[in-house]
């Protein structure tokens, strides 16, 4: 009751203790050292072979139980592991931290090899939602089609559809290659920040809408422009990487990338300098 | 004559370097990129070292490295380690060529050890809070 005049005089904002609030931190500082010796193992992850192969089949087991048995066959070494009857199961694959080759054979449902860091992996069917969310570093190759949010995310790797995928295709990617063999549904490149989309075919409305950087490559013909979304010239350079990515990506061997258009953000969204400080004061 | 060569020399040394907005002081952080993060590798620049980690990686090219450039912390050459969060400074004693794409291929490979080190911080930190 003491307090009541000093608390009713400050704002929302400064009863939060916002009013005090020091934006001095710079990222942690750590500082390369130049005798680290050559050692390609990232400390906490499995030591495999390649040539150690085993097949799972994971018809009466769980996502759960299934992902608990990949991880058990790695730390036994086994660097091929085959996946027999996934049957649409979701989240299959999901967490893998290892350099790694998986094989599915058959259709994997929503979220499947989501938040993987370094595996090989092919998929001899179709996946579901979000298919390699979050993936950090790899390969994922779909030999079929693939659903909405296709590499929602991603920030490193190499994502591979060999068909046809939904809508919202790389939205929100900070990194890492998108490669579409087939069409491409509404909203691809939606708010990508960094990164790559190649489509062979076409591309549905919407296009690279909201980006803020990143480039999309596309071949066949694009339904509309999203917002901020930009053609931009087709270098040299950007046609050997192409030819590079597709003889990877095992798709479009006889395609002329020197017909593909090239997209990149405008960059009239770049205004955090302006917009950071208003915003702040309407939140307050 | 001796003007522009000094004039080059001193554009080469501001590589990746601007200086501070009074906003981006204010705030103590940096907006915005100041190298091209879209520059697509160049794999005739690859190193030996570089080539070894493909190849125990079981990839065929730079795969998530593609993303990795030369950038620069407070004025000094520095790689962003997403693991660790924060930039790896590159010391002085590290000669860094004039050229971008040298520059990150020494990033990538410099990237590549100071995360499989022993004394990256992700070590302890997984050593302390790892549940499975």
């Amino acid at each position: 009751m003491a307090n009541l005049k000093n608390v009713t005089k400050k704002t929302k904002a400064q009863a939060m203790g916002m009013h005090s609030e020091v934006l001095t931190g710079r990222t942690q500082q750590k500082f390369f050292n130049p005798d680290e010796a050559e050692n390609f193992y990232y400390f906490g992850t499995y030591d495999v072979d390649f040539n150690k192969r085993t097949d799972l089949d994971v018809k009466n087991l769980t996502a759960a139980e299934a992902n608990k048995e990949l991880d058990n066959l790695m730390s036994q070494g086994y660097g091929t592991i085959v996946i027999k009857n996934p049957q649409g199961k979701h989240s299959l694959g999901v967490g893998i931290l290892n350099k790694l080759n998986l094989i599915f054979e058959g259709s994997l449902g929503y979220f499947g090899m989501g938040s993987s860091d370094g595996p090989i992996v092919r998929i001899n069917g179709r996946v579901g939602w979000s298919c390699a969310e979050n993936l950090m570093a790899g390969k994922v190759v779909i030999e079929k089609n693939a659903g909405s949010c296709f590499g929602a995310a991603i920030r490193g790797g190499d994502l591979i559809c060999k068909g046809s995928v939904g809508a919202r295709t790389g939205i929100d990617m900070k990194g890492g290659t998108i490669i579409i063999g087939g069409d491409a549904g509404a909203f691809t490149g939606f708010m990508m920040q960094r990164g790559r989309i190649i489509i062979l075919g076409d591309v549905g409305i919407n296009l690279g809408d909201s980006m803020y950087d990143g480039t999309i490559f596309v071949g066949g013909e694009i339904g509309s422009y999203g917002s901020d979304a930009v053609d931009s010239e087709l270098t040299q350079s950007d046609q050997d990487w192409l030819r590079r990515k597709l003889r990877v990506a095992e798709i479009g061997e006889n395609f002329d990338v020197s017909k593909m258009k090239k997209i990149v953000a405008g960059k009239k969204l770049w205004n955090y300098d302006n917009l950071e400080p208003a915003e702040k004061k309407g939140a307050i | 004559m001796a003007k522009k060569k000094n004039k080059k020399k001193e554009a080469s040394s501001q590589l990746g370097k601007k200086k501070e907005t009074a906003r981006e002081k204010m705030i103590g952080q940096s907006i915005g990129y100041r190298y091209d993060v879209n520059l697509l590798p160049d794999y005739k620049k690859i190193t030996p070292f570089l080539k070894k980690y493909i190849e125990a990686m079981g990839w065929d090219d730079l795969n998530w490295l593609e993303d990795v450039h030369m950038g620069y912390e407070e004025g000094k050459p520095a790689v962003f380690c997403r693991n660790a969060n924060g930039w790896v400074t590159i010391p002085k004693s590290i000669k860094l060529p004039n050229n971008q794409q040298d520059r990150d291929m020494i990033a990538r490979e410099l990237l590549v050890k100071f995360q499989m080190s022993p004394k990256h911080p992700l070590v302890d930190l997984k050593k302390a809070y790892l549940k499975f």
